[in-house]
């Protein structure tokens, strides 16, 4: 399997806080990334490490063979890296079929107008949005939004996808629904890491999950792994048997 | 060896106006400071004082330094007669509408400035004589003004630190949602920051009626000078504004000396320019 | 047929300057014309200042000083080098789009509010300069010697072909507001208006596009520029660049809508129209400025989306056409 990402000992500091501290960990192809650990541990900043929002100072990130520590943001979206965010990002007075088609027009393909159009329909479709497509995107209701900033980085045909707690906010039955859209975008071929606190879902999800505390790896494995790991539940978990109770509820 | 000396004597007197500049800067600073507005009607607030302190002297014989108590409550007034009419709404909002809306007043002030003044030059004459210090003379307007504004500056870091309204203000400076939660009545209290902020304008504009003469436009190269001042000290520090201020009246003692007085706007321009692009927070940093 | 079908948006704007153009020439009124050139003149600013302002959601406050800067090199240019009027209105054209591109390097790299200021100083600090420039006249200008009309046929008849010549640029910057609305570019403009930190998410490259955005919007009012001063046979610092020209500027295209083709030409039309009722009237000759003023805070406060924004928005069907 081929390394689609590799963080190398990426540290990152705000003026007197080390956000991110030696972070490194490779990425195959494929593979469904979970990223947890506690508010303010630094996961957010570690995508905007990568996304080139606020480039690490050391380290390296190797993406597809080519080194973007110092790359920008727009250049990325072309090299195919899409990314969802924490509090959406509308374009609010854009249709949402608009503002997916501004995924497709920008993202890797660089497409025209006409096959953007065609391709926001198509991807609207896929999550769910064709009955909203006019209307303005500022419009929509939280979950809706956030679906559509997914059909926004969908439409600019990733080869990987940063999702940043697309989860959050959601009631029950729009996370089933929303995992197994992200399940379904791995069947695509697109590789995923994705930050949720929803433990669950993530859980479930993800073929491996590394935790950051404090803005350090505390711990890297599979699911089964994490939740039996003592220092990941000393940061996070509290109670040690939730995990178990967690994955036995599957 | 002249431009040294040319330099020696604009010195003092840079210095004593850089003081009122950063009087006028920090009524810019307080507002961006406590509310997130850029109040694009500063120039014209500097443009009542100068007008006010004209009509009170030549009209009714106040003295510039009496009237300028009434200047300042006047300026202290209208600031928050312009915050409930133009600003409140658009607080929230994002700042482009507040700016616009600042400029709006702005411009209706100006334009009933330019209806009643026109744009001809007016001029307060206006003498307290003047003493040599080594090789240079200091006019006594310019050490009375400078005092003034060097008041002023005392009087308001003791509002803003030893009274109740002060503390409010900076509670809401600080955050204005938790100040609400705590009983802080927040719009009373940004209408006062706002008239306090157009106060030291007008205050500022009564001083500089005693230097030169001045027109219903000329509001707005101070302004100008006010905006360089505030990123040059960052914006919303109050004693940034002050230091900035000296360092821009220096800078204005220093150019004539090399180029033509008209050159100063363009480099004063520059300054904000680069200031902007190079640290946007200022010299001093941001608010506190 | 099938280009109207595609392009609703566009039939209304070329309606209405069609008929500007019209009416002088039915008229047979010189001082028709000359309404009507003001009117025209105000629509190709305002539409001008339209592609930054509404389509990519910068404020510029001093956007006036690419009329006058343009208007300066091309009156230079006819004056003092002996050019013809044509490839003068061009000069004036390519060097305020050369001003906004260096310009824009400087400070478009400011966001919102600060860029806003930028702009402020921009207008003030080229009057200054201009004052001291004594290759363009100083403080006193250049005049148009009587000489340089007589290739077209005397005072006169250049006067009249300025109306049409500006017509032609009208329609020309109605055009090309269409088109950067309804292209991928556009598009781009409108994600970084939205959001632009999303926007370069998506991969808008916003360094270059804003650029673009700032000298599109430049080019014109630098040939606007230069036609009115060849008209006006006269170019001198306050003329070129008046300060309440800048807020005049901003109503027009506030009160016609933003972001829209049709917008900006209504509210010039409706600034305009308004503005000369007002200058005949004694009383608010000298206030203008003050009800300018006004109608901009009332926008701001009330219906910030402009006249074609609020009908768009209550009137859903009328959006194909009301672009």
């Amino acid at each position: 399997m081929t390394t689609l990402l590799s963080i190398q000992r990426v540290s990152k500091r705000f003026g007197g806080l080390q956000a991110l501290l030696d972070i490194t960990f490779d990425l195959p192809e494929g593979q469904i990334l979970g990223l947890i650990g506690p508010n303010g541990a630094g996961k957010t900043t570690l995508f905007n490490a990568i996304n080139g929002v606020y480039p690490a100072e050391q380290g390296r990130i190797i993406f597809r063979n080519k080194d973007i520590t110092r790359a920008k943001t727009y250049t990325l979206a072309r090299m195919g890296m899409a990314r969802t965010h924490q509090i959406v990002k509308p374009l609010s007075q854009l249709s949402v079929r608009e503002n997916v088609m501004v995924g497709a027009c920008f993202g890797r393909l660089d497409m025209r107008l006409g096959q953007a159009g065609q391709v926001a329909d198509e991807v609207s479709e896929f999550v769910g949005l064709t009955a909203r497509l006019d209307q303005p995107a500022g419009s929509l209701n939280v979950a809706q939004k956030k679906r559509m900033e997914m059909a926004r980085a969908l439409a600019s045909r990733p080869y990987l996808l940063l999702l940043d707690e697309v989860l959050a906010g959601l009631n029950a039955s729009e996370i089933e629904a929303m995992t197994s859209t992200v399940l379904k975008i791995r069947e695509q071929g697109i590789t995923i890491i994705m930050i949720e606190h929803v433990m669950k879902a993530v859980m479930k999800v993800s073929d491996r999950i590394i935790v950051l505390d404090y803005g350090q790896q505390i711990a890297e494995g599979s699911p089964e792994e994490i939740s039996r790991d003592p220092k990941v539940i000393e940061a996070y978990l509290g109670d040690p048997r939730l995990a178990e109770k967690l994955m036995e509820e599957d | 060896m002249q431009q040294v000396n040319l330099l020696l004597t604009s010195l003092p007197d840079g210095i004593l106006l850089g003081f009122v500049f950063g009087l006028a800067a920090m009524g810019l600073a307080m507002i961006w400071g406590v509310m997130n507005v850029i109040n694009l009607s500063h120039g014209s607030m500097i443009a009542l004082g100068m007008f006010g302190t004209f009509m009170l002297f030549i009209r009714l014989g106040i003295h510039p330094y009496l009237g300028m108590v009434l200047i300042a409550i006047v300026g202290l007034v209208s600031g928050v007669v312009i915050y409930f009419i133009a600003v409140h709404r658009v607080i929230n909002a994002p700042h482009l509408s507040s700016l616009l809306a600042t400029f709006s007043v702005n411009m209706i002030i100006i334009g009933i400035g330019t209806a009643i003044f026109t744009t001809s030059p007016y001029n307060v004459d206006f003498n307290m004589g003047s003493f040599r210090l080594g090789s240079t003379t200091i006019l006594g307007t310019r050490l009375i003004a400078a005092l003034i504004a060097i008041l002023f500056t005392a009087g308001l870091y003791l509002f803003l630190y030893k009274t109740r309204p002060g503390k409010y203000i900076r509670a809401v400076t600080n955050n204005r949602a938790a100040a609400e939660l705590m009983g802080v009545p927040s719009t009373r209290i940004l209408a006062l920051s706002f008239g306090l902020g157009t106060m030291l304008a007008a205050v500022s504009g009564a001083l500089i009626a005693t230097f030169f003469p001045f027109s219903i436009l000329s509001g707005g190269g101070y302004e100008l000078k006010s905006f360089v001042i505030g990123v040059l000290g960052g914006l919303g520090n109050p004693i940034g504004a002050l230091v900035g201020g000296l360092v821009l009246g220096v800078l204005e003692g220093i150019i004539p000396a090399f180029l033509e007085t008209s050159w100063v706007p363009v480099i004063e321009f520059a300054l904000f320019v680069v200031i902007l692009l190079v640290k946007p927070t200022g010299l001093f940093g941001a608010k506190r | 047929m099938k280009t109207w079908q595609r392009h609703p948006g566009i039939i209304l704007p070329l309606l209405v300057v069609a008929g500007l153009v019209l009416w002088p020439v039915i008229s047979g009124n010189e001082s028709d014309r000359e309404t009507s050139f003001t009117i025209l003149k105000a629509i190709a600013l305002a539409s001008s200042l339209n592609i930054l302002l509404g389509y990519t959601g910068y404020v510029s406050f001093g956007h006036i000083v690419f009329y006058g800067f343009g208007g300066y090199v091309g009156i230079f240019t006819v004056d003092q080098l002996g050019w013809s009027i044509f490839p003068g209105i061009l000069a004036g054209g390519i060097a305020s789009g050369l001003l906004a591109f260096l310009l824009g390097k400087a400070i478009l790299r400011l966001r919102g509010a600060y860029f806003a200021l930028a702009t402020i100083g921009v207008n003030e600090a080229m009057k200054a300069f201009i004052n001291n420039f004594d290759l363009f006249g100083g403080p006193i200008g250049m005049v148009l010697k009587f000489s340089v009309y007589k290739p077209y046929g005397g005072a006169a008849r250049a006067l009249g072909m300025s109306f049409y010549l500006l017509a032609g640029l009208v329609f020309i910057t109605i055009i090309v507001s269409h088109v950067i609305r309804t292209s991928k570019f556009g598009l781009g403009l409108q994600a970084i208006r939205e959001n632009e930190d999303a926007a370069e998410v998506m991969g808008v490259v916003t360094p270059n596009v804003k650029t673009w955005a700032y000298v599109l919007s430049a080019i014109v009012p630098g040939m606007v520029g230069v036609l009115f001063f060849f008209k006006n046979g006269l170019i001198e610092p306050p003329v070129a660049f008046p300060l309440h020209a800048s807020i005049e500027l901003l109503v027009m295209v506030m009160l016609g809508g933003q972001g829209t083709v049709l917008g900006p030409i209504l509210g010039a039309f409706a600034y305009q129209g308004m503005r000369g009722y007002l200058v005949i009237s004694e009383i608010f000759k000298d206030i203008q400025l003050s009800v300018a003023g006004v109608l901009l805070l009332l926008i701001v406060l009330f219906i910030p989306a402009g006249a074609v924004g609020w009908l768009r928005h209550r009137i859903p069907t009328l959006r194909r056409v009301l672009a």
